[in-house]
């Protein structure tokens, strides 16, 4: 065990200071430059488009100025261009029917009314930015410290590799596999529902990315055969009785028939 | 009592047993030759398909080379592999099945059964020799109780000799008061799981939810234990939403929480959190905790709420801890409340 | 050639008769009868599994490590490159990816492991519905049902030793529970992981139960079982010529060779093929054991998902009244005591007695070797179907977020869904399935007296219609009237006629009591005076 604490030590202590690095650097990015990604992207058209867009489809519940009601939808000021990146982007909001959660559908806008519906909304007030594409590429990623992050910070509400799984009171965490890597990014930055929070202090960008590289790497299925919906071994019993004592019963009858 | 080991007196009250049929369906193979001849064919045809899926099983365990890092190939050589097994063994099972019932005998035997019970005669046999035996040692009935007793009594503790120290040593140096305490001591910050970095209180945004070991956690000599017991949630909430139980007031920090994350009904890491309605839930066993209201027990099994780390931030903005936890943490037991108290800087 | 042959066979068997009396042996077992059934071959189907899982355990044997010693994992498997797990992780990681062969192996290891629990108990089902326990089995019941336990436990014991996530917190569980149990339970915990959960000590220890112990009391006792299956000569259904004191069927040799001896490659085959198609327990997404983590769906193999069910299912608190009571700075953990040690304590223990129960009830000492067929034990049967109803329940329990999740409900709901139904529906199905059974009987009792129905209406000269009715031949009457039609037992009454209270009263009130749950009502086989009558009165 002396061995495993010198190891980890070792190991951590570099890794601690780069940490700590980037830590410092993203506190001073986000106060120096609030949503600076956007500024670059979106014009005053943009802005403009964006605010028609709302109004005509999102105002009746957020309000014309984007401040919430009280009991009905929540304030948007400060959610920043991720949050509506997400939200419109897997087809959340607008919302169609009330329920314990609003469920992913598809997606009611193109990308581009939604970058200005994004660019509207950020303009209310400071928010986390959408992701770059090499924010979230996979392949940058390392996957098994993804597996680790996974693991701790993921798994228990959506599985051991996404495939989703229940929460309290009829809500759920979802399947992971069809995100884009960019929805995955901006839901861990924003905590969209009952999702927390995982800032880039609490998880870095690049280690958003080893966890984006770890959900990907789950595209090439499992080394044993078909998965059986990555549920654990509640669906492993069902499928062992009915399929393998299933057909070695079905084999039985066979054997006990007499023959013709 | 039963109708099937009728006693001819009874015969006008039950049914007479009509006998196995004796009528007998005559099968294919039964009559027709050349239908037996195709029933031999299929059953051999049946063993060749055996050998066919051996050859195939040993070919794939040859041929199909394996890469972990390709995930493709493993699943590739399992399932070539696999079904030249289920060929090799489905084909000599069907086979022989099929032979069985096409060309084996189907006429029905009657063998009868015996009495399991021992006849009189072997039972009483049986217990003259006992007496016979009993006799010979000179320890029949009521005969040399000094020695029978000592006897017993010598057979009944002779295991104690090998259990004793079996049990002993399995779970030596039996220091169960180590349930009771945590690593956790007064100023010991609170680090991210599993990279150990410190966690800044300005970090832990409303919200957020941080995966919680103690510093110096790999350093211990025994860190898997100690992180089974020291692992913590720190949760931020609207501190409006923050419902502060009396004299807890000091153990949070602007709606900064910290509890424990073994749940105290079976032991399962609680790590479910849902931040709009602040509830944690156990996946084991979906106990719910309040973590706006002390995280008491909202649903599930667990009767206790979760303990709660008491915490301050020191001069560098770091979390840290105020001591140990006040309470065992974790899954309750008989002797829980008792053995050493806790103190104020918490550990013994 | 043929004859060449034979002369080696024949010089080979007279060698080892001349020094060990063979002979007789083969003689005693190659023409045994067994009759032909096809639920009498779901022991066998279990007997199978085990064997295919003695074969498949050398293999894993010989490239697991049982040891929790930290590596570094040097392997290629993209999400577990460098990071940090014990040596038996990392071993069963090796032997997936870089042992050819080894992945199937282990499949089919866990694969047959399932089927084993399974298989056992399917065939403890068909014994229990068809009063196969019955004198003179009933020790052999008991045999069976140890195997029964035993199957748990080395399954258990399998499922924890690559040392995953997944099993990890599976062996919290049973920390958490054998804590629960009063006064000894905190030492009885720290004795078995040899110091604080999860210890050093655990896996080396689980590994030598699993491949030494648990697998060495089953043989012994698979054993004994065959044994007795031997002795005893096996059951028959009911039918012509079948009675308690013969037993018809086809001998050992040649045919039960073939059909069993082909079995055993059928199951195999079966399980070949779930392992090549099927992953099961894929460690590499659990990773290595760390006693933070935890998964949605964490749950155990489903032989002990039922424990899982009731620990979900029993309340913390009972309104205002908690389940964790401290008594003189004690405390008393009910709600895992109640559903993890008590409730299975009880379940089991009935099914383990219930021969004992049911033949005190019948008051027959005779020796059983016709089956029932279901229907006539209806109180028997109604037991089985309520028990079964109660495990199932509990099973669905320890699966409600993954019904949930399936089905968009709520697992609140579910849970309290079950927690009415787990007292409700067993009753339920009890009076169920004691209704159904009933009706079968009366449907069969209808049938001897009255026949078949043909669908031929005649008209009769007066201008009655009937409906001709083909009567059943003595084949069919026989299985429907050849059940022991068993009398509520009558006692002495509690004072003999001098006014002497009698010993064992209070036992023979249980014992009536007992039986005339069993046989209060009751349908009675038709008798031939009656199907006389039923005939004579049609025309």
């Amino acid at each position: 065990m002396n061995a495993l604490a010198r190891r980890r030590y070792s190991k951590s202590a570099p890794l601690l200071l780069v940490f700590a690095l980037l830590a410092a650097l993203t506190v001073i990015g986000v106060v120096a430059s609030p949503s600076q990604a956007e500024v670059a992207t979106a014009s005053s058209d943009d802005i403009a488009a964006g605010e028609k867009l709302f109004a005509a489809n999102c105002a009746s519940c957020h309000g014309l100025d984007g401040q919430g009601q009280d009991g009905v939808a929540p304030s948007l000021v400060g959610v920043g261009a991720a949050a509506v990146d997400f939200q419109v982007g897997t087809g959340r909001m607008p919302m169609q029917a009330s329920g314990p959660q609003a469920q992913a559908k598809k997606p009611q806008f193109a990308q581009e009314q939604i970058n200005q519906l994004a660019a509207w909304v950020a303009s209310l007030g400071a928010g986390p930015a959408v992701p770059t594409a090499e924010m979230v590429d996979p392949a940058l990623g390392d996957a098994a410290n993804g597996m680790q992050l996974f693991r701790t910070n993921c798994a228990m509400c959506h599985g051991s590799v996404g495939g989703g799984g229940a929460l309290t009171q009829g809500k759920f965490a979802p399947n992971l596999w069809e995100t884009t890597p960019t929805h995955i990014y901006e839901a861990m930055l924003v905590g969209p529902q009952s999702m927390p929070v995982f800032n880039d202090a609490n998880i870095t960008p690049e280690h958003k990315r080893d966890i984006i590289a770890y959900l990907k790497a789950q595209d090439d299925g499992s080394p044993g055969g078909l998965r059986l919906g990555t549920i654990g071994p509640v669906a492993e019993g069902l499928w062992g009785w009915l399929i393998a004592l299933g057909i070695i019963i079905a084999s039985t009858v066979w054997i006990g028939a007499r023959s013709s | 009592m039963s109708t099937t080991d009728q006693s001819p007196g009874m015969a006008s009250d039950t049914f007479e047993d009509p006998g196995v049929p004796t009528h007998h369906r005559p099968r294919l193979a039964d009559n027709d030759p050349k239908a037996a001849k195709r029933a031999e064919r299929q059953v051999a045809a049946l063993f060749g398909i055996s050998a066919l899926g051996t050859v195939l099983a040993i070919w794939a365990y040859f041929t199909q080379d394996i890469d972990a890092a390709d995930v493709a190939t493993i699943r590739q050589a399992n399932l070539l592999i696999g079904l030249g097994i289920c060929l090799a063994m489905m084909g000599i099972g069907l086979g022989a099945i099929h032979w069985a019932k096409t060309l084996m005998r189907d006429h029905e035997m009657v063998e009868e059964r015996h009495a399991m019970r021992s006849s009189d005669e072997t039972r009483a046999a049986a217990i003259q020799d006992l007496k016979d035996g009993a006799a010979d040692s000179g320890i029949g009935v009521g005969r040399r109780g000094l020695l029978k007793g000592s006897l017993i009594t010598a057979l009944a503790i002779a295991p104690l000799s090998l259990l004793v120290p079996q049990i002993g040593s399995m779970g030596a140096p039996w220091n169960v008061d180590q349930f009771r305490h945590t690593m956790w001591r007064a100023g010991m910050r609170l680090t991210r799981d599993p990279d150990g970095s410190p966690i800044k209180a300005a970090d832990v945004t409303i919200g957020s939810v941080f995966h919680v070991i103690p510093d110096g956690l790999y350093e211990e000599s025994h860190p898997l234990e100690e992180k089974a017991k020291a692992v913590v949630l720190l949760i931020r909430l609207d501190p409006r939403d923050l419902n502060i139980r009396p004299g807890r007031e000091t153990w949070s920090f602007d709606g900064i929480v910290a509890y424990s994350k073994i749940c105290t009904h079976v032991g399962c890491p609680v790590a479910l959190y849902e931040q709009q309605t602040h509830h944690l839930l156990c996946p084991c066993h979906q106990s719910t905790f309040d973590v706006a209201n002390g995280c008491k027990v909202v649903f599930g099994p667990a009767k206790r709420p979760l303990p709660q780390l008491p915490i301050a931030v020191d001069d560098e903005g770091y979390i840290i801890a105020q001591r140990d936890f006040e309470e065992p943490i974790g899954p309750s037991y008989w002797d829980r409340l008792k053995g050493t108290p806790f103190t104020e800087e918490g550990g013994e | 050639m043929a004859s060449t042959v034979g002369r080696a066979v024949g010089a080979t068997a007279s060698y080892v008769d001349d020094r060990t009396s063979i002979a007789g042996f083969v003689k005693f077992f190659s023409r045994k009868l067994f009759p032909d059934h096809w639920s009498f071959m779901l022991g066998e189907v279990a007997l199978y599994s085990f064997i295919i899982l003695l074969l498949s355990g050398v293999f894993l044997t010989a490239y697991f490590v049982p040891s929790v010693t930290p590596v570094i994992y040097e392997g290629d498997f993209v999400t577990m490159k460098g990071v940090e797990m014990s040596e038996a992780f990392a071993s069963t990681l090796h032997t997936s990816f870089e042992v050819p062969g080894g992945l199937l192996m282990r499949q089919i290891h866990h694969w047959s492991a399932l089927l084993f629990t399974a298989a056992i108990v399917t065939h403890m089902c068909r014994v229990f519905f068809t009063g196969a326990f019955r004198k003179p089995r009933e020790i052999n019941w008991l045999v069976g049902f140890t195997l029964m336990i035993l199957s748990l436990a080395a399954g258990f014991t399998g499922y924890s030793l690559p040392d995953d996530v997944l099993s990890g917190n599976g062996l919290r569980i049973i920390d958490g529970v054998t804590r629960s149990i009063p006064i000894i339970g905190t030492y009885t915990s720290y004795w078995l992981f040899g110091g604080e959960f999860p210890g050093e000590a655990l896996i080396p220890r689980l590994f030598t139960a699993h491949i030494l112990l648990v697998p060495g009391l089953i043989l012994g006792l698979i054993a004994l079982h065959l044994f007795l299956v031997f002795l005893h000569k096996h059951t028959q259904y009911p039918g012509g010529g079948r009675t308690h004191r013969n037993v018809v069927g086809l001998p050992l040799f040649p045919v039960y060779t073939a059909k069993a001896g082909g079995f055993f490659f059928v199951v195999f085959g079966v399980v070949a093929l779930v392992s090549a198609v099927f992953t099961i327990n894929p460690v590499w997404n659990y990773g290595p054991y760390d006693p933070s983590p935890v998964s949605a769906g964490t749950q155990p193999d489903w032989y002990i998902l039922f424990i899982d069910g009731g620990l979900r299912m029993m309340p913390g608190w009972i309104g205002s009244l908690p389940s964790e009571w401290v008594i003189g700075g004690y405390t008393l953990s009910w709600n895992v005591l109640v559903p993890a040690v008590i409730v299975p304590g009880i379940f089991f223990g009935f099914l383990a007695l219930y021969p004992w129960l049911e033949a005190w009830a019948t008051g027959d000492r005779g020796e059983k070797h016709v089956l029932d067929r279901p229907r006539n034990a209806p109180v028997r049967t109604s037991i089985g179907v309520a028990l079964v109803t109660f495990y199932v329940i509990l099973v669905l329990e320890g699966s409600n977020d993954i019904v949930a999740n399936l089905f968009h409900m709520s697992l609140n709901d579910l849970t309290n869904f079950f927690r009415v139904s787990v007292f409700l529906l067993p009753i339920l199905s009890f009076l169920v399935t004691r209704r159904i059974c009933y009706g079968l009987q009366r449907k069969d009792r209808e049938l001897v007296l009255h026949g078949h129905e043909t669908g031929r209406i005649v008209r009769h000269e007066h201008g009655e219609y009937i409906e001709v009715h083909q009567p059943l031949t003595d084949q069919e009457v026989w299985l429907r009237v050849s059940f022991d039609d068993i009398a509520p037992l009558e006692i002495d009454p509690e004072y003999n006629e001098r006014g002497v209270r009698r010993r064992g009263h209070r036992w023979s009130r249980f014992k009536q009591g007992l039986s005339s749950f069993y046989f209060e009502k009751r349908v009675s086989p038709v008798t031939p005076a009656e199907r006389e009558e039923a005939m004579h009165s049609h025309h």
